[in-house]
């Protein structure tokens, strides 16, 4: 089931060293590249359906579409390395096991955009990651792949690293741009989009470290080759991180549309000790349960994620097994939610602290049923109601869990007060 | 103000030794405008001295040109930052999701009983600082333990024993 597009060259030994990466093809599609037009390179990525990596799924070509043409203002790249969405790990692979992939798929879309200066974002937790990439950049302009003169081509590129401080929201694209631009990472409107009004005020292109990576594959080998994996809207291959109570957690790259209970049994072992499956995260912490049932025709894409009123996201599947209190799963989701918010939205600032202390006041059996009806209540107040989507993010989980899983808050709930008003008087 | 945002005068002035100021010339080009190297700088600080202090603060605002309040917003909503001093060896203990669900808990008790380290803290001695963080991307080889920002998967009790004997 797994395959080795992103990932061909991660069990190679030493391969983060641009010797040998170059001699298993790193900067190879380089002259093929450069022999094209800027916008021929746009057409291929956007023929190869490849959707943003990060977590929306947006089509990568059609957003570099959008960038205004003609405009007197440089065009940025900045590559979105933030990875701080809970079960998803994938992107530091990349950045450690094969950085060159990233430096190369950057180059291959700033030539596209016209952009002239990159920028990585990277979490300020990923240290040793890092380092590594920052390595690879040196060698990388050492070489001549970066600098005045990209490959001997007339094409100047500069990439710089931009490290992060522990933020999660600054995964969010526009809070990404403010922390580059020297404030505290809070979203902006939009519109005005990116590409159009971005960093600096200028038009920007923001992808994940994932959907960069991807881009050397497409140039050398076409979109149709890409759309050869995957199903037909949800084309191409992805690194999932598989974690929870199963046999083998890890990163495993799989095609996107395989079943997602065959992956979890066939890839990473099955559930952790034989023991029963009470649900399923399918793509990271902000996206809605699945339940066994519900999880028996569910594929790993876009498309069938949607009809199960769920989210691919960034493909990080949590499996939960019978053990799992969901009340104190959700207690610990909507701590990270309201830790991470920006604060600049009263709805999300507020009312996800407060979601919190209603769920803290049921786990401490002083809840009653008005408390579990009060958070879900809470899920439809605050979602849509704030400039970036951190709120839902809490709110569409947390409303799946009380759907689904109802009965576990209510077991906390004490007893009523009329019954015990009637013992006191008999 | 909580305590974590509370800043902490040394009495004595600040400057980034050669090495910092090297990096900062060096990255300062880089950049369209100066305040892009309010994130770098309140970095390369605490590089150089393991926080931030309060003539820190005033120092990085001098030379980017920019408030002393923007930067003081930056280094108090930004996480990582440490504007007090850390204990020498600073454990972070990933408390998200997997984490959570593979057992963070018993490493958070076992440090409490033992070392009496609360999360939050720096031991009376200086030598140990514990915080819980939030997902820190490491979810299948949980539960996963930062210290001195080098990463330790697939974490347990008794790997962790051991892991704080070698460093002592």
């Amino acid at each position: 089931m797994e395959v080795k597009i992103l990932s061909a060259k991660f069990d190679i030994k030493d391969a983060h060293k641009i010797e040998v990466a170059k001699q298993h093809g790193a900067y190879s599609r380089l002259e093929k590249l450069f022999s094209m037009e800027p916008s021929a390179v746009t057409e291929e990525v956007k023929n190869s359906g490849l959707r943003g990596r990060g977590g929306a799924g947006f089509p990568a070509g059609l957003k570099w579409s959008f960038l205004p043409k003609g405009l007197d203002k440089p065009v940025y790249l900045t590559v979105n390395s933030d990875e701080s969405e809970p079960a998803t790990f994938k992107d530091r692979f990349i950045l450690v096991r094969d950085p060159h992939l990233l430096i190369e798929g950057i180059i291959i879309c700033c030539y596209a955009i016209g952009c002239h200066n990159s920028y990585i974002y990277i979490r300020g937790e990923y240290t040793t990651q890092c380092k590594a990439l920052q390595k690879a950049i040196d060698e990388a302009y050492a070489e001549g792949y970066l600098g005045e003169k990209v490959g001997g081509h007339d094409f100047k590129l500069d990439v710089t690293v931009h490290r992060g401080a522990g933020a999660y929201i600054c995964g969010e694209e526009t809070a990404l741009l403010e922390s580059i631009e020297g404030k505290k990472g809070q979203p902006r409107s939009k519109p005005p989009f990116p590409a159009v009004e971005g960093l600096y005020g200028c038009p920007t292109i923001i992808n994940n470290v994932q959907t960069i990576a991807s881009l050397p594959y497409i140039i050398e080998n076409g979109a149709d080759a890409y759309k050869q994996y995957g199903t037909d809207k949800s084309p191409g291959t992805h690194l999932f991180g598989i974690s929870g109570h199963v046999n083998k957690p890890g990163m495993y790259e799989l095609p996107l549309g395989l079943p997602i209970v065959e992956v979890i049994e066939k890839v990473a072992g099955g559930v952790l000790n034989g023991k029963k499956l009470k649900g399923i995260i399918p793509g990271g912490s902000s996206t809605p349960v699945q339940t066994p049932e519900e999880a028996q025709d569910l594929t790993l894409d876009y498309e069938s994620m949607a009809a199960h009123k769920t989210m691919f996201g960034s493909g990080g599947i949590v499996v939960l097994d019978e053990t799992v209190d969901i009340v104190k799963l959700v207690e610990n989701l909507i701590e990270f939610y309201h830790h991470e918010s920006c604060g600049q939205c009263t709805p999300c600032r507020e009312g996800l602290g407060w979601m919190l202390k209603i769920v803290k006041k049921i786990l401490h059996g002083e809840g009653t049923v008005a408390d579990v009806d009060l958070l879900r209540e809470l899920c439809d107040n605050i979602e849509g109601k704030t400039v970036c989507v951190l709120s839902a993010a809490c709110t569409m989980p947390v409303r799946s869990y009380l759907d689904k899983f109802r009965h576990e808050f209510e077991a906390y709930v004490k007893k009523e007060a009329s019954s015990g008003a009637a013992q006191k008087q008999g | 103000m909580s305590n974590r945002a509370k800043l902490i005068a040394t009495g004595k002035p600040f400057a980034f030794d050669q090495e910092r100021d090297a990096e900062f010339e060096r990255l300062v080009k880089r950049y369209p405008t100066r305040e892009s190297m309010i994130l770098p700088s309140l970095w390369l600080t605490q590089e150089q001295e393991g926080w931030i202090c309060a003539e820190a603060i005033e120092y990085i605002a001098d030379r980017i040109g920019t408030f002393a309040s923007q930067v003081y917003e930056c280094a108090t909503f930004y996480t990582m930052y440490n504007l007090h001093p850390m204990g020498k060896i600073h454990i972070c203990i990933c408390r998200t999701l997997s984490c959570w669900l593979r057992g963070k808990q018993e490493i958070v008790d076992y440090l409490k009983g033992e070392l009496g380290l609360v999360p939050g803290e720096v031991s009376p001695d200086g030598k140990y600082s514990l915080e819980e963080v939030e997902c820190l991307g490491h979810c299948g080889s949980a539960p996963v333990v930062q210290v001195n920002g080098e990463f330790h998967e697939n974490m347990d009790v008794d790997k962790l024993k051991t892991l704080l004997a070698t460093l002592k």
